[in-house]
């Protein structure tokens, strides 16, 4: 081969992916380096904001401890929510996976079609059935008698937690089912076999092959709902708010979009930390099960 | 006594009939070979022995005891999967122990018992692989050792070795054999490589559509094949269309130009079966043209076109001339070789 054809080749891929690329670079990482730098800017009330050099925002988030209770809730929400969708998601996925048929693909729907629907649409839903007085449940249960007072939905951690779960149900189900997928037809005939329970069958030898499955279903969920927006600022408005609302709020309502900007950069980089460093650590510890 | 016996066994799918009437008694340390095609039931009812299916009519008994009321898990009995359906996330060590686990055997025994069980099949040594780590081959002794480790009553084998290659399936198959007279445990081989069956087992059973078309030993089913079915299935065979004439005395049955006193009891239009080496080149015999001829090193074969179609002939290569293409022969063979059946005509 000419060494000229050999450079051809060489560029080939690097033409085949440019526009993808150009695309990329374009929409993401300009945008995103551009904020990172606004991050430093300084900014006042009469003067906007100031292309300069300063910590002043990074700073402010570092110190004021309302930042602080801010990222705190966001993750415990965002945990909450991962641990609520692996308990309820992976038996989920099991009993799928074990309907025959019709039954499997009906219910495959059922669980998949929420991602049809806008998330405000589905938190909106939410909020219908327990939005304070006027809830239908809270309405319901209360004509009954069951309870006195509407049960405390709008503007608490658990309703946020709850939605976005809901929310969020299909990624973990989805995640898990693709495990289910690899395991080999017979596995569980074969512990059978050798005498084991149902139970043990699930503990033993359905479980740690799984667990892979769970975790990144649990990767997914848990980046997904940390930096959720819709859920959280229909559920907590402005009365509790997360990194991803507080952000919004600095950018469009106090207009300081250099803090908004550190908070956001500030998610990002937590975000890129947890999940990067999760992934290594499960794929070191299941590196059997994965391979 | 039989020690396993099914007895008229049947399954459905629905409406549809995939084993049926399947009857057969297995003695203590036999080793019997189920064999068919694809798709002839098989599979179904090894499963229905093991208990993951259940008949939809018939029983089957061990040592007398209904087995079908006995819940899997419990009938003891040891499994190897076509797909070796190893514990991915446990070691070989691991895989083979988990049985004894089950059974609660006190740690120390166990780990002697998971010792000698990879031993025997030839993976000392391989106790911590992971079955990712390990060929096919290795998975399949890991498969056999977890069998076997628990002293099953009987021991099932679907296709253990259709994912191998010809040498190492060879290999398998004496080893399979060695270690089954050595320890003598009842096994049932699912398989549908007929020589696979023959090499290893007791009795054959030949099935075809669900249906048992003949049990017997390797022998007998090879030299005497009950249908036509079982004749074609295992290895080649001649299938010449013939005839008995009985208003000569003595009765005649001629295949084209060759003939011998016919055997009793049938009459009219028959179809004779006879193996291609069963035959030989003579003088006299049913009249055939060699089409052509192929060394095959420590034989002969022959494609020759005779009065009665197709014919193949296998010669053993002793050194002796072989008639060359296109040369007129006649065909001969021994009227104990071939086996008569009536024909229907169409
Ligand atoms: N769960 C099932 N539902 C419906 N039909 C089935 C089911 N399992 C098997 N069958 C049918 O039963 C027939 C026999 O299947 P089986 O698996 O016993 O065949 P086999 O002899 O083991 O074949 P192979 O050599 O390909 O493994 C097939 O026609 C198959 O389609
Ligand atoms: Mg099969």
């Amino acid at each position: 081969m000419s060494a000229g054809a050999e450079e051809r080749e060489a560029r080939t891929p690097w033409a085949l992916t440019a526009p993808a690329l150009l695309l990329f670079v374009g929409v993401l990482l300009i945008p995103l380096a551009m904020t990172v730098m606004l991050s430093f800017h300084d900014w006042g009330q009469y003067k906007g904001i100031e292309p300069v050099f300063i910590l002043k925002n990074w700073h402010e988030v570092a110190t004021d401890p309302y930042f602080a209770e801010m990222f705190w809730r966001t993750f415990r929400i965002a945990i909450l929510t991962t641990l609520l969708t692996a308990l309820l998601g992976a038996p989920e996925a099991y009993i799928l996976n074990r309907m025959s048929g019709r039954w499997k693909s009906f219910f495959l729907l059922i669980i998949l079609g929420p991602l049809l629907i806008s998330v405000v649409a589905r938190t909106l839903g939410w909020a219908l059935l327990f939005g304070g007085n006027n809830g239908l449940v809270n309405k319901l249960l209360m004509s009954v008698g069951l309870i006195h007072a509407p049960i405390p939905f709008m503007f608490t951690e658990t309703g946020m937690v709850v939605a976005l779960a809901h929310v969020m149900m299909p990624f973990m189900v989805l995640s898990v089912w693709a495990a289910l997928q690899r395991l080999d037809p017979q596995i569980e005939n074969a512990a059978m076999s050798l005498g084991a329970g149902p139970a043990t069958i699930i503990r033993r030898i359905i479980m740690p092959q799984i667990m892979p499955g769970v975790l990144s279903g649990a990767i997914i969920v848990f980046s997904l709902s940390a930096s959720a927006f819709a859920t959280p600022a229909i559920i907590g408005g402005r009365r509790l708010k997360v990194a991803a609302t507080l952000a919004y709020d600095e950018f469009l309502n106090t207009l300081n979009w250099p803090l908004g900007a550190a908070v956001a950069t500030l998610l990002l980089v937590a975000l890129v930390f947890i999940v990067v460093g999760s992934n290594a650590l499960i794929e070191r510890r299941y590196a059997e099960v994965f391979r | 006594m039989a020690y396993l016996e099914l007895d008229r066994v049947a399954k459905q799918f629905g409406a549809q009939t995939v084993v049926d009437d399947f009857s057969l008694s297995v003695g203590k340390g036999e080793f019997i070979s189920f064999l068919g095609p694809s798709g002839c039931g098989k599979t179904t009812t090894l499963q229905m022995i093991a208990g993951f299916l259940d008949p939809t009519r018939g029983a089957i008994r061990l040592e007398g005891k209904d087995l079908t009321a006995i819940h899997p898990a419990k009938r003891g009995l040891g499994i190897v999967f076509q797909s070796y359906a190893l514990f991915p996330h446990m070691t070989a060590a691991e895989n083979v122990a988990f049985g004894l686990e089950m059974r609660n055997v006190p740690r120390s025994e166990r780990a002697e018992r998971v010792r000698a069980a990879l031993a025997m099949v030839g993976l000392a040594g391989y106790e911590d692989r992971h079955p990712r780590r390990m060929s096919g081959g290795q998975q399949q002794r890991v498969a056999l050792a977890r069998a076997l480790v628990i002293k099953p009553s009987v021991l099932l084998l679907d296709e253990p070795l259709s994912n191998l290659d010809a040498k190492l399936r060879e290999e398998m198959q004496i080893e399979l054999r060695q270690i089954q007279r050595t320890i003598g445990t009842t096994t049932i081989l699912v398989t549908h490589d007929q020589n696979e069956a023959m090499s290893l087992s007791d009795r054959i059973v030949v099935m075809s559509q669900g249906r048992i078309e003949q049990i017997g030993s390797p022998q007998e089913t090879y030299e005497k094949p009950a249908s036509a079915f079982v004749s074609q299935f295992l290895g080649r065979t001649n299938d010449f269309a013939a005839a008995i004439d009985r208003s000569v005395a003595p009765a005649q049955l001629m295949a084209g130009s060759w003939s011998t006193p016919a055997p009793a009891g049938l009459n009219g239009p028959v179809t004779v079966s006879i193996r291609p080496e069963r035959i030989g080149f003579g003088d006299a015999g049913l009249g055939a043209k060699i089409v052509t001829r192929i060394f095959q090193g420590n034989h002969w074969l022959f494609q020759c076109e005779s009065e009665c179609g197709v014919a193949i002939v296998i010669r053993q290569n002793d050194g002796k001339a072989q008639p060359v293409e296109g040369e007129a022969v006649r065909l001969t063979w021994r009227p104990e070789d071939m086996s008569v059946r009536a024909r229907a005509i169409a």
